[in-house]
């Protein structure tokens, strides 16, 4: 249910004051949905990105640099692809949709709508987003709608949103469109990278369905994304459908149990700001305010990784190591708490956690010292 | 990760120095490995940049591409790799010993024994990291359909001789090195992960200078400030002083360092096409060697750290003995080797895109069944490893405290000799559980009868005791034997045998298409 009118401006107030003062907000953007994904739990994560902070610029104030960064050849690659696949009014992408999906007849070149959706700020653009999907719908042609802008309420603040590309069928039907630089051989392309983008796709398909909400009668969405990739070596575009059911209940639920921002908000000290133009050491106190839930996965997602990962080291969490070392280890959360129960100087004998570990210390002993039974 | 792993992690923190996780090599490593560093262009599919390859700690091979977009430059590149590879590789054709394979023979469709010949030693392929075996991978997929002039002297754009062999047997090393526990193409990083724990995740130990750092740091030195370093420590030019292990390379040196030094070599090729009289031809191949030798300058500069950290790990690797089962891993390598050799001999076609139904049924089985053979093997040859399979219940250890003779109650009866063992371990026992001690390199099987009291066993042995009525002397343990016991079987057998690939049902697409794979299609620009 959307807030009431009033407390949202309090809210889009407070985080513009978070952000500081004429910051604009980021959308997000492919890696903070891939961080939504890999660390939703963490509060940091989800206040800086719910405030549209720049991260990158942040995790260099505070000294820890992300490691990110796009290779020129990657980049030029990467636009001169999409270039390619939407050249000619979609024809080629168009092309590709209908033999993937169908959902009309087959879209002859030069007889499909691109609108134009040049607007005013991401507000601005989104409403015509809107605007253009509605027509499109109500027209029985191919519409291909080049980058459009959607909005989605993210912990109970709007994130704005831009996919590749949506394609609205003859029939209605609108299908999210991803194009990636990463080639298809053989019929295959590398899991990972796949999944990514599944993921990515799904959030865009659920920030479709709050438009379609709005349209009487509500327009399909499709399940299944258009994944628009190089086919073999070559620099033909290949494409294939991806089911994203899984990854949209899975997003849904993720997007239902986060904390809402404003109560992250709340918790924070009066005049808490993270306004990069801040001295770094009022910027880390910020930082610190918030507490953070790290894992060696936030390094392939989150900006603010390295630097969470040297506070989480400084305080010898197990989780540094990995989530899978953490779950063996029941209530025991620091490295040195598990150290001394394995030697036996803490710990309850009585819990199972460490019993098993200090058996699992003695073990380990005898094997280094060369005491263990010989099988042979 | 095991319990037993994560505390070895958690010791390297607090020791801040790696710690073992295995106490033998269970990895065979040859005498003469070729050690491979490859870089490729990011964005691009299979466009290599350059590479270090030798078998020569202090002299290898750099193989740079100084335009990665232009196609005869890339095969220039794959060219002078094929005669690096394939040479090497076809100094272990030649040494054969026989070998005895047992086959079907078709008309009497009984196993016999056939005398073949089988290599006495394989290659071995190394690469810095887990991306490097799916580089090799997909350098083996875009050369392997390649046609050359002499075989088809129609082909667009035909590839230099030799090529598409090396496609296909980087395709074979790539293929194998998806079997667990083979060794014809390893990755260093997961060599050392492998045998010693750090102090990071294991995602972070997919950097080879992170790993190495952990596992190099002298006593009393902080391997985790080492590795630190070695993550992202930056030169004031802003490049990373321990350049990633590849093949991407950091995007802060493609875009301040390599992309202006490609943009010379493209200016300078160009001034050169555009001469007109000798003069200026000179001074215009003087400026594209320049250009040139500045990318090779700059890919060896990115390389030759990573050639070095692999040949370090190398020498880590080499401290450790080597595991009792390694030989017989390494000869099913060998096989593989010897079996693949035989394929190119025969003029067989290049390994098909997609896998017939039967082929990819047998490989996925090899897998699973190598993958069993290899966690058992390793635990048979290391405590270390035992030890987290005893907490796991899947073994146990302990002392024979009495053995009482029994016998079966057949008509004639045979030994079965009840052995109580006292043990620490907590062992998943249910009714007539088997288990398995290694007696003499052969295992013998017990099976469980009952506990008698808190970690006390007792066992029926049930074989390996010889025909007669008394068991063979030294075929039953004796009180004060000290025996590790597993749940889990040494050997693995082998699954059901599938048809041939001729005889794959209808249920399963058929027996595979008779015509030999097309080439890839090209086109006249094939990047973007």
């Amino acid at each position: 249910m959307p807030a009431p009118p009033r407390r949202r401006t309090a809210l889009r107030q407070r985080l513009a004051e978070l952000r500081g003062p004429d910051v604009p907000a980021r959308p997000l953007d492919a890696r903070a949905l891939a961080a939504l994904a890999a660390n939703p739990g963490c509060s940091r994560r989800s206040l800086l990105d719910g405030a549209g902070v720049d991260k990158t610029v942040l995790a260099q104030s505070l000294g820890a640099p992300s490691g990110f960064g796009q290779s020129q050849f990657a980049f030029m690659r990467g636009n001169a692809f999409e270039a390619r696949v939407k050249a000619d009014g979609g024809a080629e992408l168009l092309r590709l949709t209908h033999r993937f999906l169908g959902g009309g007849p087959e879209p002859v070149p030069g007889g499909s709508a691109v609108p134009d959706l040049a607007a005013a700020g991401p507000e601005g653009r989104a409403a015509r987003t809107a605007l253009a999907l509605r027509e499109a719908t109500a027209s029985d042609g191919w519409t291909l709608l080049d980058h459009p802008m959607l909005a989605l309420d993210v912990a109970g603040t709007p994130a704005f949103l831009e996919p590749d590309a949506v394609v609205v069928h003859p029939d209605g039907g609108w299908t999210v469109v991803e194009i990636k630089s990463f080639p298809m051989i053989d019929g295959s392309a590398d899991a990972a990278k796949v999944g990514a983008a599944a993921r990515q796709s799904a959030v865009y398909a659920l920030a479709l369905e709050q438009v379609a909400a709005r349209i009487e009668p509500a327009p399909e969405i499709h399940h299944h994304v258009l994944l628009v990739c190089p086919k073999d070596f070559s620099n033909l575009p290949t494409a294939s459908a991806i089911d994203v059911r899984k990854q949209l209940s899975v997003t849904r639920r993720q997007l239902a149990r986060l904390t809402r921002v404003e109560d992250i908000a709340a918790e924070l000290p009066e005049g808490t700001t993270f306004d990069v133009r801040r001295p770094a050491a009022e910027l880390t106190a910020a930082v610190e305010a918030v507490p953070a839930a790290y894992a060696p996965e936030c390094l392939s997602a989150c900006e603010l990784a390295f630097h969470c990962r040297a506070r989480a080291r400084e305080q010898g969490e197990v989780t540094a190591l990995g989530r899978s070392i953490r779950g063996e280890l029941g209530g025991l959360t620091s490295i040195d708490d598990v150290l001394s129960a394995a030697s036996g100087a803490t710990g309850d004998p009585d819990d199972p956690a460490v019993a098993t570990l200090r058996r699992a210390a003695e073990l380990r002993a005898e094997a280094l010292a060369g005491e263990a039974a010989a099988c042979h | 990760m095991s319990l037993i792993d994560g505390l070895a992690r958690l010791e390297a923190v607090s020791t801040g120095r790696a710690q073992p996780r295995a106490t033998a090599r269970h990895r065979h490593l040859s005498q003469r490995p070729l050690v491979l560093v490859p870089l490729t262009t990011a964005g691009e599919a299979g466009a290599p940049l350059g590479a270090l390859v030798g078998t020569e700690r202090t002299s290898p091979r750099l193989l740079v591409v100084p335009q990665p977009r232009d196609r005869d430059l890339r095969f220039a590149f794959l060219s002078e790799l094929a005669e690096i590879v394939l040479p090497y590789v076809d100094s272990f054709a030649g040494d054969v010993e026989a070998a005895e394979r047992s086959e079907t023979d078709p008309e009497t469709s009984k196993r016999v024994k056939v005398e073949v010949e089988l290599c006495a030693d394989a290659p071995q392929l190394i690469v810095p990291s887990r991306a490097g075996i799916e580089f090799v991978r997909l350098l083996g997929r875009s050369m392997r359909f390649r046609r050359t002039a002499e075989q088809d002297p129609d082909a667009p754009y035909p590839a230099p001789p030799r090529v598409p062999l090396l496609g296909r047997w980087l395709t074979h090393f790539g293929e194998r090195a998806r079997v667990p526990g083979s060794s014809l193409l390893l990755a260093m990083t997961e060599l050392l992960s492998r045998h010693w724990a750090t102090g990071q995740s294991s995602l972070e130990d997919q950097h080879l200078g992170a790993l190495l750092a952990w596992i190099e740091a002298p006593e009393g030195t902080s391997g985790a400030e080492a590795a630190f370093r070695a993550e992202l420590a930056r030169d004031e030019a802003g490049q990373l002083l321990c350049p990633p292990a590849g093949p991407a390379t950091d995007p802060a040196f493609d875009n301040t360092l390599l992309a202006p030094a490609m943009e010379r070599y493209d200016r300078a090729r160009s001034a050169l096409a555009a001469a007109e009289d000798g003069v200026a031809a000179d001074v215009g191949l003087a400026a594209l060697t320049a250009a040139e030798q500045e990318i090779h300058a700059l890919i060896d500069s990115r390389t030759r750290p990573t050639w070095d950290a692999v040949w370090r790990g190398l020498d880590a690797l080499c401290t450790l003995p080597v595991a009792a089962h390694d030989a017989d891993r390494w000869t099913r390598d060998r096989w593989s080797f010897t079996g693949h050799r035989d394929r190119v001999v025969a003029g067989e076609p290049p390994q098909p895109r997609v896998d017939d139904a039967v082929t990819a049924a047998n490989k996925l089985a090899t897998r699973e069944r190598e993958q069993s053979r290899l966690e058992a093997q390793e635990a048979l040859d290391d405590p270390l490893v035992m030890a987290g399979r005893r907490l796991a219940g899947e073994a146990f250890a302990g002392e024979v405290t009495e053995v009482v003779m029994a016998y079966s109650e057949a008509k004639s009866p045979r030994p079965r000799p009840l052995v109580t063992v006292r043990t620490d371990d907590r062992p998943h026992l249910g009714e007539r559980t088997k288990v398995y001690r290694a007696l003499g390199g052969k295992p013998q099987t017990a099976e469980f009868v009952a506990y008698e009291g808190e970690g006390v066993v007792v066992l029926r042995l049930t074989d390996k005791m010889g025909r007669g009525k008394e068991p063979d002397p030294g075929s039953v343990p004796e009180k004060g034997d000290r025996i590790c016991w597993t749940l889990f079987e040494h050997e693995q057998r082998g699954g059901p045998k599938l048809p041939d690939p001729e005889e794959t049902p209808w249920t399963h697409g058929g027996p595979p298409a008779e015509t030999a794979e097309r080439p890839d299609p090209v086109t006249a620009e094939d990047t973007l």
